[in-house]
């Protein structure tokens, strides 16, 4: 069973990890998520988890994954935006857990967009 | 929504675009009576007498506050149609109160679903809010208060990846001990 003295302990280990903090400034790709209603009836919660377990997996920096309000096209929730400065936003459309692994290693990593995924 | 913790995550995002800074999520499982109650409070900036009524009317909403949409429509009908109700209170520059009562015992109670993931979620999501978690089942309780887990963090913030799995973990094992 999970207690808060392990919280304790988490908090000593990463510390110890924990340099200066990532500066996720002007360069880092931003992965956002459309959480209003049409994307969380559409499954919106298991691709933003999706997403922060991969990020963390990888243990990619200078990536943030954050949430949004409704996008415009709720028929295509959920609905993925990856923004890169400098390029154009790319809109990921009709998203499923199952599809994230392959968007942050093409996209993300290799700065390949997964042309399929996205509005035809 | 298929789980009912996904109305939570939706109207829960309400009181984040109200500018709360203290959430409280409630839910009261009653499981001789076979009601659950599930409470949404905030300190938000509130709503006025017609803007409270407008949020429960989808065709009202719409076109005039764009900030509010089917949210609270489908909450109330996944309540209403267990046999139970929604009500509002609100308070312009106090906060909102939401409430909903189930018949869990009714054919059309959608189950409650993945509520540590959504408890999880809205934490990590938002460390600049503080939540309150509290769920109940009878006579046994279990509290998780943002506040308290970020005193024991001190500058570690609450969206490490360890500290977030580790909320989810925590929260669905005491949760899970409650139906015990």
């Amino acid at each position: 069973m999970k207690t808060l003295a392990e919280l304790m302990a988490i908090k000593e280990a990463t510390v110890q990890k924990m340099t200066v903090r990532e500066d996720t400034g002007d360069d880092a790709i931003r992965v956002v998520v459309g959480m209003a209603t049409c994307g969380i009836a559409a499954g919106a919660r298991p691709v933003l988890n999706a997403f922060v377990d991969e990020v963390a997996k990888r243990n990619l920096k200078g990536v943030t994954v954050s949430q949004t309000g409704c996008i415009g096209m709720c028929q295509y929730e959920p609905i993925v935006e990856v923004i890169q400065p400098g390029k154009d936003k790319v809109t990921y459309v009709k998203m499923t857990a199952d599809k994230v692994a392959k968007v942050v290693n093409d996209h993300i990593v290799n700065g390949n967009p997964v042309v399929e995924y996205t509005v035809k | 929504m298929r789980e009912l913790s996904l109305n939570i995550l939706d109207i829960a995002q309400n009181s984040i675009t109200a500018n709360a800074s203290l959430i409280t999520i409630e839910i009261s499982e009653n499981t001789v009576e076979h009601t659950l109650l599930i409470g949404i409070y905030d300190n938000g900036k509130g709503m006025s007498e017609e803007q409270v009524k407008s949020v429960i009317d989808p065709f009202f909403t719409t076109r005039t506050t764009r900030k509010v949409g089917m949210g609270i429509p489908l909450f109330k009908m996944a309540a209403e149609q267990t046999g139970g109700s929604l009500e509002i209170e609100s308070e312009l520059g106090v906060g909102t109160q939401i409430r909903a009562i189930f018949k869990t015992d009714s054919v059309d109670f959608t189950p409650l679903g993945d509520v540590a993931s959504t408890i999880q979620m809205l934490i990590t999501m938002n460390t600049d809010r503080d939540f309150v978690y509290k769920h109940k089942v009878d006579e046994k309780e279990f509290v998780c208060d943002t506040r308290e887990l970020k005193a024991i963090l001190g500058d570690v913030p609450l969206d490490t990846y360890e500290v977030s799995q580790w909320i989810l973990e925590f929260i669905k094992e005491n949760t899970e001990v409650l139906y015990k």
